[in-house]
């Protein structure tokens, strides 16, 4: 395989876009010096050969890694999509064409810089899916639910299933503001969306008491004489903390006061307003 | 009274309970219901003691009749008293669901009337969680003791978890601070669920029956506040998972809540350190196969507060060391300090496609700092390493805990800092340690 430090690809984002990204360059027997989407490339200077997306291709990489390497690899790699690692298509690209050459015990491996930094990537994405799957906090609208969160991975695919047997045939969204996705199930639908600009409804009168009452728990629960701000900070990193309910400055009182009662009159005067926002909870404006 | 001052009560009633998980069973959500149980647990939140929130834990109610001498509810503290309404409880436990902001309920309660009564309103406000709403999330109840068998069965039939909390780990203890229980009348509920557990394991086999408590059941026991050494808790609590079958013991270091006679001052620290110690060797007596005699014994019978209770082992095995992680069984790896469960694996997966050397070992997450003393790869030890026994001591010391032996830092709270927290510690939140 040639070496093309003077070569870059471009493709449109998708999974099935970069294993197209695959093909080309197994087909060519070219390895480029790095693989980028179209989004990053309007910042690039470089000139870049564009790939376009052809499902058929793409299906038959995936299957040459199912047969030639395994499937366990195939998830590894779909998983390294997700992750937030630099050049992460280049890497998984080099894990590709070690993995054609070695089998099935690539993935045994790991002390091979090509194998371990996918798994060191695919280990922190797993690990941030972990902690939003108790993270994410939704807000009740007239039952349909919705919350934002702010990942460094993309770890809507990982939620989804939770989520999804959380909630039997219940209707929710999680928006990802990072990556400006939006999970939208509906009555067990569910579908993965581009959305830039997504902005939850305000809340009503329950959801700001059901929020103050968890606040409440939130601070009485903790044991004085034990306080462990590091302890605290490590297993609930500061970055998330922008979207914990319990964590924001809201009225403690359970009765509304101050800021919640003008969010009520706020809200009691938009109230036709809300109605046609709760369309988004049918998903017409997201699906 | 509001539901949030409610709340407010039995949840601080609840907070000394340290059994915070929400592990032990998988349940996909069903159709026209809500929640489903993971059986590895779900850290919803930290407290600012950095403990897991998980469970909605609070007390049903916190009227008690009863007078043990180190309970804040106890019948002669002069404190607010509130019971939950069974609904009501019932629908903040869903709402609280719905948010995501928990896995599901905890449940305790003071000894409202008597124990039956108790449990019967315990039995209401679960039927109405389960069978109304059709909660499919996690439920983990404290059975009142000296309720009916019959309602303790009801009871289980209803929950993931059951506990019964030993909390003093000697009879005298007991007799001295809590004058309504004894052995029989905490041991007694313990065997009686076990039983249930079995039978209904049993049952299972044949037919879909409803389970009794499938996540098993768990206790407790309070350190610190009585004179029995690490050994005999340690014992106490290999004895119980054995003979009970018990999933999980917690250990919860005394907070000083009531002045008594009996009782350590109420200046006095919680002694979170030797907390800790319990709690790690407790993981190492799970997951590490090691016995209870092999980490103390009558002649050692506390821990050493600077190091951990795997590298004092190994300190005082050295015969046993190196060994060689290119042939060393698995047992034996998870015996070095430095490997842990992960590594450990992983090591056993990588040398089978080649040898493994010092920089690799790196890459897998084995922590050499520690690790190197122990370990040989290939026939060969780290280049230019020291095996003085000070030197040692020095890579198997935390630089907290060197700065403690120092005499810089007299603060135990403090040692619980990032050198402490590990994968592992968060695991170990997930089910309810730390
Ligand atoms: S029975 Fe329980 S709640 Fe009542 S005083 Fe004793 S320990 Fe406290």
């Amino acid at each position: 395989m040639l070496d093309r430090p003077d070569l870059i690809y471009r493709y449109d984002g998708s999974f099935e876009g970069l294993m197209c990204c695959v093909y080309e360059s197994f087909y060519k027997r070219e390895m480029p010096l790095s693989i980028i989407s179209r989004e990053e490339a309007q910042q690039s200077l470089f000139e870049a050969r564009e790939i376009v997306t052809d499902n058929a291709k793409a299906a038959r990489v995936m299957k040459a890694v199912k047969e030639k390497i395994s499937g366990e690899a195939m998830r590894l790699v779909y998983r390294a999509y997700l992750t937030d690692l630099r050049d992460r298509e280049v890497h998984i690209l080099r894990f590709l064409v070690l993995g054609f050459k070695c089998g099935a015990k690539v993935l045994k491996m790991l002390t091979d810089d090509r194998v371990a930094i996918l798994y060191k990537a695919v280990t922190r994405l797993g690990n941030e899916a972990e902690l939003l799957r108790g993270f994410v906090r939704f807000s009740d609208f007239g039952g349909g639910l919705v919350a934002t969160i702010e990942p460094k991975n993309n770890v809507l695919p990982l939620l989804k299933h939770h989520f999804m047997s959380r909630y039997p045939g219940g209707s929710f969204i999680i928006y990802d503001k990072t990556h400006r996705l939006a999970l939208v199930v509906y009555k067990g639908q569910s579908r993965i969306v581009q959305s830039d600009d997504f902005v939850p409804p305000s809340p009503e009168m329950d959801e700001l008491r059901y929020r103050a009452m968890w606040k409440r728990f939130y601070n009485t629960i903790a044991v004085e004489g034990r306080e462990n701000p590091k302890c605290r900070m490590s297993h609930m990193p500061k970055r998330y903390w922008a979207h914990l309910t319990e964590m924001q400055e809201i009225s403690d009182s359970g009765r509304l006061a101050g800021d919640d009662k003008a969010a009520l009159k706020s809200v009691q005067e938009k109230r036709g307003k809300i109605k046609t926002r709760a369309v988004n909870f049918d998903c017409q404006e997201l699906v | 009274m509001d539901t949030i001052d409610k709340l407010t009560i039995l949840a601080a009633a609840a907070k000394y309970d340290v059994a915070c998980t929400s592990s032990g069973v998988d349940r996909k959500g069903q159709k026209g219901g809500i929640g489903n149980a993971s059986s590895a647990g779900i850290c919803h939140s930290f407290a600012a003691d950095g403990r897991c929130i998980t469970l909605l834990k609070v007390l049903l109610s916190n009227s008690c009749v009863y007078d043990c001498c180190y309970c804040v509810n106890r019948r002669s503290n002069d404190i607010r008293r509130a019971t939950f309404e069974p609904r009501e409880l019932a629908e903040l436990t869903i709402q609280f669901y719905k948010r995501n902001y928990i896995e599901g309920l905890f449940l305790s309660s003071a000894v409202i009337r008597n124990p039956d009564y108790t449990c019967e309103q315990m039995i209401k406000l679960l039927e109405i969680l389960r069978n109304e709403y059709r909660f499919g999330g996690y439920i983990h109840a404290k059975a009142i003791p000296g309720a009916d068998e019959r309602l303790i069965r009801k009871l289980g039939l209803l929950t993931d978890r059951m506990s019964v909390n030993i909390e003093l780990p000697s009879q005298e203890s007991l007799k001295l601070l809590a004058p309504d229980k004894n052995k029989e009348s905490i041991l007694g509920p313990m065997a009686l669920i076990s039983q249930n557990i079995a039978e209904s394991r049993e049952l299972k086999r044949y037919k879909s029956a409803p389970q009794f408590a499938p996540a098993g059941q768990s206790t407790q026991i309070i350190v610190g506040a009585t004179p029995e050494t690490d050994y005999q808790i340690l014992n106490l609590s290999a004895a119980l998972y054995k003979k009970y079958g018990l999933k999980r013991v917690f250990f919860s270091a005394y907070m000083p809540v009531v002045e008594h006679k009996n009782l350590p001052a109420l200046t006095s620290k919680p002694p979170l350190l030797r907390e800790h110690r319990l709690y790690q060797a407790d993981w190492l007596m799970r997951f590490y196969k090691f016995n209870a005699s092999e980490l103390l014994d009558e002649k050692n019978p506390n821990f050493n507060p600077y190091v951990d209770p795997k590298c004092s082992w190994a300190l005082s095995h050295l015969d046993s060391f190196p060994v060689d992680v290119n042939t060393a069984p698995y047992e034996m790896l998870l015996r070095v300090p430095g490997i842990g469960l992960t590594s450990a694996e992983r090591i056993i997966e990588a040398r089978r496609v080649g040898p493994l050397n010092f920089d690799g070992l790196r890459k897998l997450g084995v922590a050499l700092k520690r690790a190197q003393y122990f370990i040989l790869c290939s026939g060969r030890a780290v280049e230019g390493l020291k095996m003085s026994h000070e030197s040692i001591l020095r890579g198997l010391l935390s630089d907290r805990s060197m700065r403690l032996m120092d005499g810089t830092m007299g603060e135990q709270l403090s040692l619980f800092d990032d050198t402490f927290v590990t994968r592992e510690d968060v695991l170990k939140c997930l089910t309810g340690q730390i």
